[in-house]
């Protein structure tokens, strides 16, 4: 059972501007029908650039019907140029806060806000830019991960996860959304691996180790420790139900080794101490 | 909360039958020497386990209690049987299971697959029936382990274990066969012996024991290795001190569950019949998820189509009525459920699934509210949907 707020729950059970507007002046949409949720937002502006109206069709859970609920109520009556800056967390905030891993129902009611917007004044809409798509099980771009970085302070994959759904399906992306962050933290570009010093590469394993290797092993108990990097052999000791495990050497070599190779060097080979 | 609840939620957990209650308690309280003891106190609970022993073995089907053993859970159960068989030849290192799984089962197969086994997941069709044909295909002679539930817990479909079993052994007759019957048991009759079963789950609080009580079956001359080691409790094959309290229950629950065999055959299904039939001429967007025949008579899983589950099964908490969804958004995961995936149902009803699953202790006028109610819940669902060209061409197409 999910924690919701009494809002939360009032606005679901109630939800408040549901429909279609025909004149609509922008309209704005989110997210999709095979992804879980989808939001449709109908605005009316008028000639001072005031919000006359709003309606929404929301597919989803509890909290996204809520979170476009209280979007609508929000915006209504307010300037174009107030509007613009509503963010993600002034919806989370204003139901009283959203379940952590229910965050991104906010961020989508965010974004159909600004497609409506960016539909308003004639701009291209964030999806129809050059943007990189990084999480292809939910089409979530590169400046959608990053926006919500920004707006909300996020500092790991899972928190990126849990606003913007990224990484949440087959988790392939989930080392391109931590060179997002990564990127966007050290606010320096990325250095080739062969231009790395020791000190980066260093921090760059213990990335790896920290954030795609150590969680899984400890789904068996186990987990690993990042010694030291020798030459391309990276040194780790194995504790908890790993050491000493007749597989241990296979999970090295097999998985540990491999997820090392992929995100850092193909050549790296993992030697336990 | 309301106080009226309509608990239609009976493959996650049941309610504690006041019977099996009863003949906990004094196990609870006055009877609480250690069995392993050897003053007559301690024969009074080893007296009691053996009893319970008995009535497990009755349940599953087996030939003699000592193919019975206790653990807490039915994953420990799974695990147990799964770790234990292949850890008993390491040579082996081939399995088969299904795409469909429980969660318990299928994350264990991952971490054997970083561990160098190789596994082979068979598919299922659209009615959630299992593609026989692959699975025998795949059985090899490097093939330790088939591991098969006998009914799934989101579908209620029924797999045909003897079948299974046969087909296993005429091409590899060193392959065990592994049953996670944590869905099927008291839900429909079971026989290890006569469907040829080497390894058997069951999780008491499925049939009205409490939680943290499980069993095994681990048919005679089996290869296995335990999986928890420290004492001589279960003969050597899962040590630790009994939970006697809890043995005692499932014993008892055992029993009850498979004297109402009959009547979960008959009311129970007649019960899910009518529910099903009911909300499936009554709701325009409502389709059947799962087979029609060949299912543990208590469980349904009905799609409603462009409209979210979660927010389907809050509703449904406003009447008090409890189901559970195969949607993302009610998990915390992102993904709708795995068994609805692999069957291919459309991603128009895969995230507004819903799972009734009914049991002994459910009453007509409880499925008659829930048959009122749907219609009205789903109504006011469908006016939020952005989806509406869609949903008037189901309407149109269901008058």
């Amino acid at each position: 059972m999910w924690d919701y707020t009494e809002e939360v729950m009032e606005h679901y059970r109630n939800p408040r501007n549901v429909g279609k507007i025909d004149d609509a002046t922008a309209i704005g949409e989110a997210g999709s029908l095979s992804c879980g949720d989808a939001l449709k937002l109908y605005l009316k502006i008028d000639e001072n650039n005031i919000v006359t109206d709003a309606k929404f069709q929301t597919f989803g859970c509890g909290s996204a019907v809520a979170s476009s609920s209280i979007l609508t109520e929000m915006i209504i009556g307010k300037h174009i140029d107030e509007v613009k800056k509503v963010t993600n967390k002034d919806i989370a905030d204003r139901l009283g806060g959203l379940p952590p891993e229910k965050m991104h129902c906010s961020v989508m009611g965010h974004e159909a806000l600004e497609n409506a917007l960016s539909h308003y004044f004639g701009e291209e809409t964030a999806e129809s830019k050059k943007d990189k798509m990084v999480c292809t099980c939910f089409s979530v771009t590169e400046s959608q991960i990053l926006n919500a970085v920004k707006e909300n302070g996020l500092k790991t994959v899972e928190e990126v996860t849990n606003y913007t759904k990224a990484g949440g399906g087959c988790g392939h992306c989930k080392g391109d959304i931590q060179e997002i962050l990564d990127k966007y933290y050290n606010k320096r570009p990325q250095v080739e691996k062969s231009q790395m010093t020791h000190t980066q590469k260093i921090l760059k394993i213990n990335n790896i180790i920290e954030n795609q290797i150590s969680p899984e092993l400890r789904k068996d108990g186990g987990d690993i420790e990042f010694i030291d990097l020798d030459g391309n052999k990276i040194l780790v000791k194995l504790s908890g139900s790993c050491s000493g495990c007749k597989n241990a050497t296979l999970t090295l070599k097999s998985f540990v080794e491999t997820t090392l190779r992929e995100h850092f060097d193909e050549n790296a080979e993992v030697v336990e101490v | 909360m309301d106080n009226k609840i309509i608990y239609l939620d009976n493959n996650a957990t049941t309610k504690i039958d006041d019977k099996v209650l009863e003949v906990m308690m004094p196990y609870l309280k006055e009877n609480y020497s250690n069995p392993s003891s050897i003053y007559s106190f301690g024969g009074i609970t080893a007296k009691a386990i053996a009893v319970a022993r008995e009535q497990v073995r009755d349940f599953v089907g087996a030939n003699s209690s000592k193919e019975i053993i206790f653990t807490a859970s039915g994953s420990e159960s799974a695990n147990t049987a799964i770790r234990g068989v292949l850890e008993a030849d390491k040579t082996k290192k081939h399995i088969i299971t299904t795409q469909v799984e429980h969660p318990c089962v299928l994350s264990l197969y991952k971490t054997l697959e970083k561990q160098g086994y190789q596994v082979d997941y068979i598919e299922v069709n659209s009615n959630g029936e299992l593609d026989l044909e692959a699975l025998e295909k795949a059985i090899c002679e490097e093939t330790a382990l088939v591991s098969c539930m006998w009914a799934n817990n989101e579908t209620g479909v029924i797999f045909p274990i003897k079948k299974i079993s046969k087909l296993i052994k005429s091409k590899n007759k060193d392959t065990k066969l592994f049953v996670d019957a944590v869905q099927s048991a008291g839900k429909i009759p079971m026989d290890v012996e006569d469907c040829g079963i080497d390894l058997l789950s069951i999780s008491g609080h499925k049939f009205h024991a409490p939680k943290g009580v499980g069993a095994l079956y681990v048919k005679a001359g089996t290869m296995f290795s335990p999986l928890i080691v420290g004492g001589h409790q279960e003969r050597g094959k899962r040590a630790g001190t009994e939970n006697v309290a809890y043995i005692v229950g499932l014993g008892k629950a055992a029993e009850l569950a498979k004297e109402s065999l009959g009547y979960e055959a008959t009311t129970v299904k007649y019960l899910r019949d009518k529910l099903e039939s009911s909300i499936l001429k009554s709701v325009f967007n409502a389709r059947l998820n799962t087979a029609v025949t060949n299912r543990v008579p208590n469980t349904t899983n009905i799609g409603f189509e462009y409209v979210e589950g979660e927010l389907i099964l809050l509703h449904l908490s406003d009447f008090g009525i409890c189901a559970s969804s195969g949607s993302a958004c009610t998990s915390g995961s992102l993904e709708p459920s795995h068994v609805l995936k692999a069957m291919g149902i459309p991603f128009t009803a895969l995230h507004g699934s819903i799972r009734f699953s009914l049991s002994r202790f459910t009453t007509e006028q409880e499925i008659d509210s829930v048959i009122s109610v749907m219609p009205i819940i789903i109504d006011k669902l469908t006016k939020i949907s952005p989806f509406q060209d869609e949903l008037a061409q189901l309407r149109a197409h269901k008058t």
